[in-house]
């Protein structure tokens, strides 16, 4: 397992160093019994930047995005989010963290038995120490539909959407928080190519008008090619490569190659 | 074998999370109440039918057997003992079994599935307390409220019978109902139901909250938590019957 020298984080985004890094990952480790989906994984995202994250179905993309919020635990390794350490936190302290993380759930994941409205309300009424009252929950409410197109569903149940509709509605839902990074987990799949524009264009949006860092999983090479300031390649559960995009496309390594045809 | 000891494990640590986490506070009152009126919604109507149905044929059947010793002056506290006693609790709890136990495994399955439950836990819920703990406690709570409203309306349809085969009053019928019954009857039967509520909340929440990824997933989860939590409430029926007996005898 030789990782590309030549794309080193180092010389591919000059300055980048100076940055404050918002999210560290060292040397992350999981495995599922026998099957060792990560292996040694580091990455560092960087605060104002759009991080691709490229790899396989199955290389294990979901799995470290998991472990970086915490819903699955790693067994070995470092995860440091805006300076704190992840392994070490009580449940209060990482929920609170957790609310200066937006999240867009591969599928969506918006709550079917509840409508627009009270699915963007629920991280609002929950994150306790953003608590805010009616009206200001409102307005917050329609802004975020408000930034994805999409207010005069507000009313509307889950499963009255179309499937980009609800992708951005899980949008909105991520961003109402104003988070400080947003995780997006595979935010084109299972779209065709018109909505996944949309959603990338929406990304962009979000990204300039709240100057988030996000980190973006994706195997979608267009996706990548138009929103990533950097990327980084997850091939055997390690960061096999990285650099920008022109960098890693004209890459001769056949492993790097792969992704780009 | 093997796995089904680890089921059982695994079924029981559940149930002590349920606990450890059921009694501390923030409670989710308003996500409970909901639930509540879910479960009393979902099987209300089948409850009462079946029960009415159950007390007319139960009456019926054994009206012939009861004149041919010339019992039949003791069919009201025959039928109120039974019904209050076993038939009403097992036959309600099985039927909730059926309908809530299923319909939770499948709701909390296919949230699994979906992401749902993750969605909830990066949201700065606790998803075992919001969805689990309330979903339980729902059931332990309604469980033996549907068992009176069952009871009930079996006694009322026993009554319909002998009121138009034996002519017996109203007011009679209930009176012997009520004379044949002791505290002694109602008791052990509330507490009993106190139990099913519990076992079918748990197995449902359970199966549903561990569902296996996939939409087939969703189904074995429903179906599994029907068979697993009848199963369950006859070894607790069992159980409790037991129990009554040696407070009988003392
Ligand atoms: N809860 C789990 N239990 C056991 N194995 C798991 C679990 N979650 C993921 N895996 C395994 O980890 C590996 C990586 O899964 P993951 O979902 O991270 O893939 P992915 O890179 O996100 O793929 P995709 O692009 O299809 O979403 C797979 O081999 C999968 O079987
Ligand atoms: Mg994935």
């Amino acid at each position: 397992m030789s990782r590309v020298k030549e794309f080193n984080t180092e010389n591919s985004t000059a300055g980048a160093e100076t940055r404050e890094c918002v999210l560290e990952i060292k040397d992350l480790r999981k495995s599922f019994g026998t099957n060792k989906v990560l292996n040694g994984f580091n990455m560092n995202l960087y605060q104002g930047e759009s991080l691709v994250v490229m790899g396989k179905s199955g290389s294990g993309k979901s799995v470290m995005i998991k472990c970086v919020v915490g819903l699955m635990e790693a067994d070995r390794g470092s995860i440091k989010i805006l300076g704190k350490e992840l392994t070490h936190l009580e449940r209060a302290a990482l929920d609170q963290l957790r609310a200066e993380i937006g999240f867009l759930f591969q599928g969506s994941a918006l709550y079917d038995s509840m409508t627009v409205r009270e699915n963007l309300e629920f991280p609002l009424r929950r994150h306790a120490a953003r608590m805010k009252n009616d009206a200001d929950t409102e307005t917050l409410v329609l802004e975020a539909l408000e930034s994805v197109k999409l207010a005069h569903t507000v009313d509307l149940m889950p499963n009255e959407l179309s499937g980009g509709m609800k992708r951005r509605v899980a949008l909105a839902r991520a961003l109402i928080l104003k988070p400080k990074i947003i995780l997006y987990d595979e935010p084109t799949s299972g779209l065709d190519p018109i909505t996944s524009k949309e959603i990338i264009n929406l990304m962009q949006e979000v990204q300039q008008k709240y100057n988030t860092s996000s980190l973006i999983i994706t195997h979608d090479v267009d996706c990548a090619r138009v929103i990533s300031d950097r990327m980084v390649l997850l091939v055997d559960g390690i960061n096999y490569a990285e650099g920008n995009f022109k960098e890693l496309s004209q890459s001769v390594d056949p492993k790097v190659r792969a992704f780009f045809k | 074998m093997g796995s089904f000891f680890d089921e059982v494990g695994d079924l029981s640590r559940f149930t002590a999370r349920f606990f450890r986490e059921g009694f501390r506070p923030p409670f989710e009152w308003s996500e409970f109440f909901k639930q509540c009126y879910n479960v009393g919604n979902r099987s209300l109507t089948l409850v009462g039918i079946t029960g009415f149905i159950i007390g007319m044929v139960f009456t019926m059947q054994s009206r012939p057997t009861l004149i041919e010793f010339g019992a039949v002056s003791w069919m009201p506290s025959m039928v109120g003992l039974t019904i209050v006693r076993e038939v009403g609790p097992v036959l309600t709890a099985l039927i909730c079994a059926g309908r809530i136990g299923s319909g939770i495994g499948a709701e909390l399955g296919s949230m699994r599935v979906t992401e749902q439950i993750d969605a909830m836990e990066v949201s700065g819920t606790n998803p075992f307390k919001y969805l689990v703990v309330t979903r339980v406690m729902a059931c332990i709570f309604m469980l033996p409220l549907l068992v009176f409203f069952g009871d009930a309306l079996a006694l009322y349809g026993s009554y319909l019978v002998e009121n138009i085969k034996g002519d017996v009053s109203f007011q009679l019928y209930f009176n012997q109902v009520f004379d044949a019954l002791a505290f002694g009857d109602l008791l052990p039967s509330t507490f009993k139901s106190f139990f099913f509520g519990l076992a079918i909340g748990v197995v449902g929440c359970y199966k549903g909250y561990n569902c296996s990824k996939g939409t087939a997933g969703v189904g074995v989860a429903a179906n599994t938590a029907v068979v697993v939590s009848s199963l369950l409430l006859f070894i607790l029926d069992f159980m409790a019957v037991m129990v009554t007996d040696i407070f009988y005898d003392l």
